[in-house]
């Protein structure tokens, strides 16, 4: 036996060892794809449109629509996934009903996102016509991205104290007006982290978005904002590659000579804007946190 | 006129000996009639008959367990969907405890006042008009002069009128548990509940909110529960003694500390148990 001391500082030991991994893991799997992407990066990279066979494409398209995707996937999951998580938390019962949608949601957020793609491959592309497009991708994210984001929104209003509503129920409020006016405003930068996190998943995955957005991206004409014409950036009916997509894409089917090189320079890509979207929301959410609370 | 249910018990001390407040000045201004508290299937109240004199502080005593907390929620309904409370809770001539009473507008008669301080991560301004913009007070004039009447009432406005805009959470916690006392008054009740305001204090901040309590009972009628018999005895006219579920003694707050008639109350006062 050794004693509490020696015990204590083993212990302590192993838990830096394995962090110290950890994080050692991550800064080698950055520091790679950083050093071997950053050097393709240019604003011509970031703007020009892909090139199936010759050198010089770049991933605009590909950038615009990863964007375009989570702002669509983030609009249509995100009130259905804050109506759930309150409903669960602050309305419904403990009972077998609940705990059946408890098991449903987890059983769901651990679905792998190939079948998710699948499902909303003969779903939504097959079944309701709606083509490999935006639409069929955003919803396929949707359903992807729901279980984990009611979750997380759940976790976050559990994590404000019970006294709260009913300090604001003893001041006369009804549940609803404790839960929107008291419990959310509180409840804020938790469910931001929670759908930054969800964003970040969302802005990163292709297995879903393979047979539902497509695997082509048609030159789009940016000076084209009306969302009726096939060539216009807003047009949700359009056939979409994302970033995601595109770097499976020319990894494994890729004929273009710098192949390599654009794979790198979208991994960059990829990670940096989500880095970006990281910090920015993370500035906003303590922007909105003051403004609600005055902290 | 003294109301009094003594049922004999042993020789010398009484089993339960109820003497409900009768001063032509301080009229009932709340009671409870047949009041059974259930959670599930366990009854946690099952004799909690008393009358509530108004303008007055009155306090509810007894070990850990004993359902006065319990019962004190159940007078502005904050146990709805926790248990089951049947009887009769009679406000000013109405029984509340029935389904057609806007619960909302009740509580704002019956404003509570909890154990923990929870201010809202709002600001402290906020945390006082928030719930009167709610419902309809939007005259800034209005709600200045409210705020400041709350704060100067709970003894709170000069020490944050220079930071009415910073938050409420940066507040200690006895400035917190005053911020909470007012904007429960600042919504105009009658009556203030209050569940051992004072047990995450220290004994200044205690003091001094015991020195509130008392300015407040002019113009509200109090219920405090505590675990602080000294507390009970310095503030309080009356006090019920709760055990297992029942008052078993309710009387002046003189005469359960001085001449209590049963012997369990006996030995809690006396700090034999509990």
């Amino acid at each position: 036996m050794m004693n509490p001391k020696t015990q204590n500082k083993v212990a302590i030991g192993t838990l830096y060892g394995v962090a110290g991994l950890v994080v050692l893991i991550l800064l080698a799997l950055l520091g790679y794809i950083l050093v071997s992407g950053l050097p393709q990066l240019s604003w011509h990279f970031l703007t020009a449109p892909a090139k199936a066979f010759l050198k010089g494409g770049g991933v605009g398209v590909q950038l615009y629509n990863s964007f375009y995707l989570l702002i669509l996937a983030m609009l249509i999951s995100f009130p259905i996934a804050l109506g759930a998580a309150i409903y669960l938390y602050e309305y419904a019962k403990d009972n077998w009903v609940t705990t059946t949608i408890r098991t449903a949601i987890e059983i769901l957020s651990s679905l792998p996102s190939v079948v998710v793609g699948l499902f909303g491959f003969l779903f939504f592309v097959v079944k309701l016509r709606l083509g490999f497009s935006i639409l069929s991708g955003a919803f396929a994210l949707t359903f992807f991205n729901l279980p984990l984001l009611t979750r997380s929104i759940e976790d976050s209003l559990r994590t404000i104290d019970t006294t709260q509503r009913e300090g604001g129920l003893a001041l006369g409020l009804s549940r609803w007006e404790a839960v929107t006016r008291v419990i959310l405003p509180a409840a804020v930068p938790s469910i931001l982290t929670g759908v930054i996190l969800s964003a970040g998943r969302v802005f990163g995955e292709a297995a879903a978005l393979i047979y539902t957005a497509g695997q082509s991206a048609p030159a789009l004409d940016f000076t084209d904002w009306n969302p009726f014409n096939i060539s216009s950036p807003l047009n949700p009916m359009r056939p979409a590659e994302t970033l995601a997509v595109h770097i499976w894409k020319i990894n494994s089917e890729g004929i273009m000579p710098d192949a390599k090189a654009i794979s790198s320079g979208s991994s960059a890509v990829l990670v940096l804007a989500i880095l970006l979207f990281n910090f920015a929301a993370r500035y906003l959410g303590k922007r909105l946190y003051k403004r609600l609370t005055s902290a | 006129m003294f109301l009094s249910n003594d049922v004999q018990g042993n020789t010398e001390m009484l089993e339960r000996h109820i003497v409900q407040p009768a001063d032509a000045e301080h009229p009932t201004i709340l009671s409870t009639e047949d009041l059974h508290v259930y959670y599930g299937k366990k009854e946690a109240i099952s004799e909690g008959d008393l009358r509530f004199a108004s303008n007055q502080i009155t306090a509810l005593i007894g070990p850990s367990g004993s359902g006065k907390s319990t019962f004190l929620r159940s007078l502005n309904r904050m146990n709805d969907r926790i248990a089951t409370v049947t009887g009769r809770i009679m406000y000013r001539g109405v029984d509340i405890n029935q389904p057609s009473i806007d619960v909302y507008e009740m509580r704002r008669r019956v404003g509570m006042v909890f154990q923990r301080p929870n201010p809202f991560a709002k600001s402290i301004y906020d945390n006082i008009a928030f719930a009167l913009r709610l419902r309809g007070t939007t005259d800034k004039h209005e709600l200045d002069e409210i705020v400041e009447t709350s704060l100067k009432q709970a003894a709170l406005w000069n020490q944050v009128k220079d930071d009415l805009n910073k938050s409420a959470l940066a507040l200690s916690g006895g400035q917190a548990q005053r911020l909470c006392i007012a904007r429960a008054i600042a919504v105009k009740p009658d009556i203030l509940l209050l569940d051992e305001p004072a047990s995450a204090l220290d004994p200044v901040s205690t003091s001094q909110l015991e020195d509130t309590l008392l300015e407040l009972k002019q113009n509200y009628s109090i219920i405090i529960v505590t675990h602080n018999m000294q507390q009970a005895g310095r503030i309080s006219e009356y006090t019920a003694f709760f055990n297992q579920g029942r008052v078993l003694e309710y009387d002046t707050t003189s005469h359960i500390f001085t001449n209590p008639q049963v012997q369990i109350t006996s030995d809690y006062v006396s700090g034999n148990f509990g």
